[in-house]
């Protein structure tokens, strides 16, 4: 034996998980809503995306060797993310010389000045995204009508209007202002539910099918690449939070009333006694679950990694955070979608949540069986 | 419009005195009254906040010495005797005085002398390795050379050698404030007593084997021969466990010892190189080096009696 | 549903490769090195010297304060000399050095194999002679047996836990003993019983071990003080406080031991070293050992003398394969890494693991992405990655509140690390500096 014998502390095995796995796990679970958004926006999804993650890796790498001068490691798969989840945050018609900066403001700004993996504080494609969408703001909340593969890949300013149309939420929001009903937006614009699961809605390139979106979360599960806490805890908040506050909106007032018979109290007495009309309206919680970026923030943006609490304890109350938040924003808020703005939100306390919230230790209490 | 503007600079200017009064009784009341004396001490001190002297920060230390009655146990190796003079002026004492002393290694089992029996493959920290085993070489007791001993230096006083494994100090940049004693996991580091231009003998080792064992594992560790412990004229060598141990504050660097070692365990640094061992006698007796640097056996009696 | 602890644990590949490999004696020849510290507490104080005769079984060191234990000779022979030698735990240590000539054994020893079932004496009596045995737990704790015996004032036992688990991968000779040894195993039990003053007795098995389950079951089947629990497969189910949370759902409280919810835990080789002692006045100074790795052509549970050098365990497997990194003391997720087959096998050498080059190095550390799956693995609840920075960083006191001397030092973090950190290297430097925090504050 001429190699000399290895000694080092126990454990001696490993149980052969790596970056690598879990990163391209995650790439594998974004595929079908990749592939669905294909299907209604063509080939213009396909670019922006391939723009993206090829900007990402290409501004970890330069950072990583001339900036930083650390060993650059760019196939361990998290710029790739990264770079999808950026482009899934995109209108497909999207020029490219904005996806490029998006992609240098997440990789520069919300990674590698905080150095690099595992130490930043806020989810990078979000900082990418939110930089853009107060950067360009037109470009970034026209979406271009869905015609499969004659969809254009790139529109010029002159023609925005007329070839690009609206999202779900995006509807809401001005019909509201001019006055209408929720029911009234949603027959006038022929919308559905069964739309809202199977994509052929208007918006950016991963918030649009719902089914696709989950089939990436049943695999990440199963591979235990994430827990369920975080995408329960959101989407949980969504529904029951969204159904209280529903509940004291006209239509939710109206529903109850109609179908069940039933007068919210509050509501009654505001409107006896005080003569104040609820001022609010809200579409119901499933509509806001499966619209916008919720199922794409609650699977895929919220549970990053380097940006989520590390208990359980914690999940539930992030979860919880982004719930609440994201729903005060498209409710009460100016702008149309908040999941974006919450998740980057919440990021801010995870540090906090890291630090006081400890995991149930072992012998806490004594249990006696 | 200008009535704004009269009624903005007032109340703002109120705001501005009200927060100043409020601010102004606050520091009086909640006001922690410290004797002066403790940041006069703490300005003469180095500001190095190493922990040298026992105490977390130089204000600690500041704060023990104006509270004791006298300096002891309180010294601060990075000033020195200078600081401490001057701290002693401030406080109307008798200043202390201590011998400047320097880190040395005791080991040399470098790369070359000491071979390698197995890999260690563990965290690359000295502290890690040394609770999991002797080390990857036969000798438990020489140094392991993944640097904690360089990482805790607050000085610039500690280099890794990549070539021998061992970390070297830097006599001019060394405080002895004692934080590499404290960070080996073997005891490897001792302050020793600072000689004239930095010259040290010491035996280079800490292995209590038996000869045999010791020899084997390290080309040059002791093997508690006592050649040396005979020859010393000013008993500053003991051996204890098979190895030999010099006395810096004993030790009145005659070189003699140091060809008595067969395996050159004892080290001495900062001397002339010597011409041949035999003519060594003759050298000692009076006749100047080339060099003229050389210090003679009767220079050194005679320098030593005039101190 | 199989029962199992709720929080944390991994499953690593079991590769039991000799679960079926029948117990072997292993003679030895030459000399033997008997360290003077093969148990937790002081070393015993050696009580032969250069030039005696011994014989095998007879006492050559007796422990020295409460626990610590005795030490017997495993051979027959003469002291050669009371010297250093390197041992397990990596350092030279004093240890009694034997030349080994023929194999006599100490007189009082019954040598014959006739199941004794009675034990007429007390329980004081029985701790008493669990003590001179030198019997510690042979789990790989090596707990002095006669302390954990003599329960605090004011504690009170309910139960017995015997642990059959045997969670680490590859290891097998707990399963072997269950299967070869049952009877004595159970009036082992009964003594242990006595001794405790307790009536109620349960045997925990992994689930991966039928045939014991079976077999045990079957011979306990007339006794009714004494039930076998069949437990679902997961390290490291055979920690002792995921074993009685597992089976009678209690939870030790933190810094407290298994007495405080009335539960005793002794491993299945102990019970059965009792049962020798108690019953055939055979001291501690043999046990069964697995021999096993991936590249070896045969693997075997051998019967080993203490002071058997790990090189002849190899040997009789048909020595060391080419590719050998790392020759392991234990198994591979608590096991101590040998730096030389020249050490000898020692009271808590469950088995040596052979492991082969490909599988020997850590792969390179890199950051933490802050995935929580140390966190989700760890069965006491602890933070593994935040332990680890307090650890670089020396942030001993802070480590101290973070609860990090809770930990069993399992090893399911390192071992889940999706970035190959050092978790737990970190981890044992906080205890040791910790323990050294708390042992200052006592003074």
């Amino acid at each position: 034996m001429n190699k000399l014998i290895t000694v080092s502390p126990s454990p001696h095995v490993h149980s052969g998980q790596s970056v690598e796995k879990l990163m391209y796990g995650v790439i594998i679970a974004m595929l079908p809503a990749l592939a669905v958004s294909i299907y209604f926006f063509g080939l213009g999804a396909l670019y922006v995306t391939l723009l993206s993650v090829v900007s990402c890796l290409l501004f970890e790498y330069l950072i990583q060797a001339y900036i930083l001068k650390v060993p650059t490691r760019i196939s361990d798969g998290s710029a790739i993310v990264t770079g999808v989840l950026l482009a899934f945050n995109l209108p497909s018609s999207l020029p490219p010389h904005i996806i490029v900066l998006g992609a240098l403001v997440s990789i520069g700004i919300g990674k590698m000045t905080f150095g690099g993996l595992g130490n930043n504080p806020f989810n990078p494609a979000l900082v990418g995204r939110v930089f853009l969408l107060l950067s360009f703001p037109t470009r970034m909340t026209k979406y271009p009508i869905a015609k499969g593969f004659d969809t254009p890949l790139l529109i010029s300013a002159k023609n925005l209007d007329a070839a690009t149309g609206p999202t779900p939420l995006g509807l809401i929001k001005e019909g509201l202002k001019s006055g209408e009903s929720i029911a009234s937006i949603f027959s006038q614009h022929d919308i559905t539910y069964g739309d809202f699961f199977m994509g052929s809605i208007g918006g950016s390139l991963g918030e649009i099918a719902a089914f696709a979106l989950i089939l990436g979360l049943v695999y990440m599960l199963i591979r235990k690449i994430i827990t369920w806490h975080i995408p329960a805890s959101i989407l949980g908040t969504i529904f029951v939070f969204g159904g209280l506050l529903w509940i004291f909106s006209l239509e939710g007032h109206t529903f109850l009333l109609n179908k069940f018979s039933l007068h919210v109290p509050y509501i009654q007495y505001m409107d006896d006694t005080l003569g104040y009309k609820i001022p609010f309206h809200m579409a119901d919680p499933v509509f806001h679950i499966l619209t916008g970026g919720v199922l794409l923030g609650a699977i895929f943006m919220a549970t990053d990694y380097v940006t989520s609490p590390m208990t359980t304890r914690g999940m539930w109350i992030y979860g919880i955070g982004i719930g609440v938040i994201t729903l005060i924003i498209r409710v009460f808020g100016a702008y149309p979608e908040g999941v974006s703005f919450a998740i980057l939100i919440m990021n801010g306390f995870v540090p906090l949540i890291n630090r006081y919230i400890k995991p149930k230790r072992f012998g806490e209490e004594v249990s006696h069986g | 419009m200008n009535s704004v503007i009269i009624y903005t600079i007032l109340s703002l200017s109120g705001l501005g005195v009200a927060a100043a009064v409020i601010l102004y009784f606050v520091a009086q009341k909640f006001k922690v009254i410290e004797d002066p004396r403790i940041d006069q001490v703490e300005e003469a001190l180095p500001a190095a906040n190493c922990g040298g002297c026992g105490f977390p920060g130089c204000r600690n230390f500041a704060e023990a010495c104006v509270k004791a009655n006298d300096f002891e146990g309180l010294y601060c190796p990075v000033g020195g005797n200078e600081t401490m003079s001057v701290v002693a002026s401030i406080l109307g004492r008798d200043a202390v005085e201590q011998d400047p002393r320097v880190a040395v290694l005791l080991c040399n089992g470098s790369c070359d002398a000491r071979p390698k029996t197995n890999q260690y493959d563990g965290a690359a920290t000295c502290s890690i390795a040394s609770a999991l085993y002797g080390g990857d070489t036969d000798c438990q007791y020489g140094c392991l050379g993944f640097g904690d001993c360089v990482e805790v230096c607050n000085f610039d006083a500690l280099v890794m050698n990549p070539v021998t494994g061992l970390p070297e100090v830097n006599d001019a940049n060394c405080t002895a404030c004692g934080a590499c004693v404290k960070a080996c996991p073997k005891d490897l580091f001792e302050l020793r007593k600072r000689a004239k231009k930095d010259r040290k003998i010491y035996v280079a080792c800490r292995n209590e084997d038996k000869g045999g064992p010791a020899k084997k594992s390290c080309q040059v560790a002791c093997i508690g021969c006592s050649k040396c412990f005979k020859v010393c004229p000013f008993d500053a060598i003991t051996m204890n466990n098979n190895l030999a141990f010099i006395d810096s504050d004993l030790c009145r660097l005659c070189r003699k010892c140091v060809p008595e070692c067969p395996t050159n365990s004892i080290l001495e640094i900062g001397f002339p190189p010597r011409k041949d061992k035999n003519e060594d006698s003759e050298n000692a007796s009076g006749e100047p080096a080339a060099d003229g640097e050389k210090e003679t056996i009767s220079e050194k009696t005679n320098h030593n009696k005039e101190e | 549903m199989l029962r199992t602890f709720a929080k944390g644990g991994v499953h690593p590949p079991e590769n039991k490769f000799s679960a079926h490999e029948t117990i072997q004696d292993l003679p030895v020849e030459g000399t033997v090195a008997i360290p003077l510290s093969m148990h937790l507490g002081t070393p015993a104080k050696a009580v032969v010297q250069k030039g005696d005769e011994v014989k095998t079984g007879q006492l050559i060191a007796r422990g020295n304060g409460f626990v610590s234990a005795n030490i017997h000779s495993p051979v027959s022979g003469k002291v050669l000399k009371i010297d250093t030698s390197l041992n397990a735990t990596g350092y030279k240590r004093e240890a009694i050095f034997i030349t080994i000539e023929g194999d006599e054994w100490d007189a009082s020893i019954d040598r014959s194999d006739t199941l004794i079932k009675e034990c007429k004496l007390k329980p004081a009596e029985i701790i008493q002679k669990i003590n001179d045995a030198g019997i510690v737990g042979l789990g790989g704790a090596t707990f002095p047996s006669h302390v954990k015996l003599t329960l605090p004032r004011g504690k009170k036992a309910e139960y017995l836990i015997i642990n059959g688990v045997e969670c680490e991968p590859y290891l097998t000779s707990d399963h072997r003993l269950m299967m070869e040894k049952s009877e004595e195993l159970l009036v082992g039990i009964h003594i242990l019983q006595k001794a405790l003053q307790v009536d109620k007795t349960i045997i925990g098995i992994e689930n991966n071990k039928s045939d014991a389950i079976a077999r045990l079951s079957k011979f306990a089947d007339g006794c009714p003080d004494i039930r076998v629990q069949p437990l679902k497969v997961k390290y490291p189910q055979g920690g002792e406080k995921q074993l009685i949370k597992a089976i009678l759902n209690r939870e030790v409280p933190s810094g407290g031991l298994p007495v405080d919810v009335g539960v005793v835990v002794f491993n299945v080789g102990t019970a059965f070293a009792v049962y020798e002692a108690v019953q055939k006045n055979k001291p501690l100074f043999e046990r069964v050992v697995t021999v096993t790795g991936k590249s070896l052509a045969k693997t075997a549970n051998f019967k080993v003398r203490l002071g058997t050098p790990v090189k002849n365990l190899i040997d009789a497997v048909g020595g060391q394969p080419e590719d050998t990194g790392k020759i392991v003391n234990g198994g591979p997720m608590m096991g101590k890494a040998l730096s030389t087959p020249e050490i000898a096998i020692t009271k808590g050498s469950s088995g040596i693991l052979l492991i082969p080059e490909n599988e020997s190095k850590r792969k390179i550390t890199e950051p933490c992405i802050r995935c929580s799956k140390c966190i989700t693995v760890c069965p006491m609840g602890l933070e593994p990655y935040l332990l680890m920075v307090l650890g670089q960083k020396s942030h001993f006191e802070r480590m101290e509140n973070e609860k990090v001397m809770d930990c069993i030092e399992c090893g399911s973090c390192s071992y889940t690390c999706p970035s190959n950190r050092p978790l737990l290297d970190y981890i044992r430097l906080g205890k040791s500096e910790v323990a050294k925090i708390i042992r200052s504050r006592k003074k």
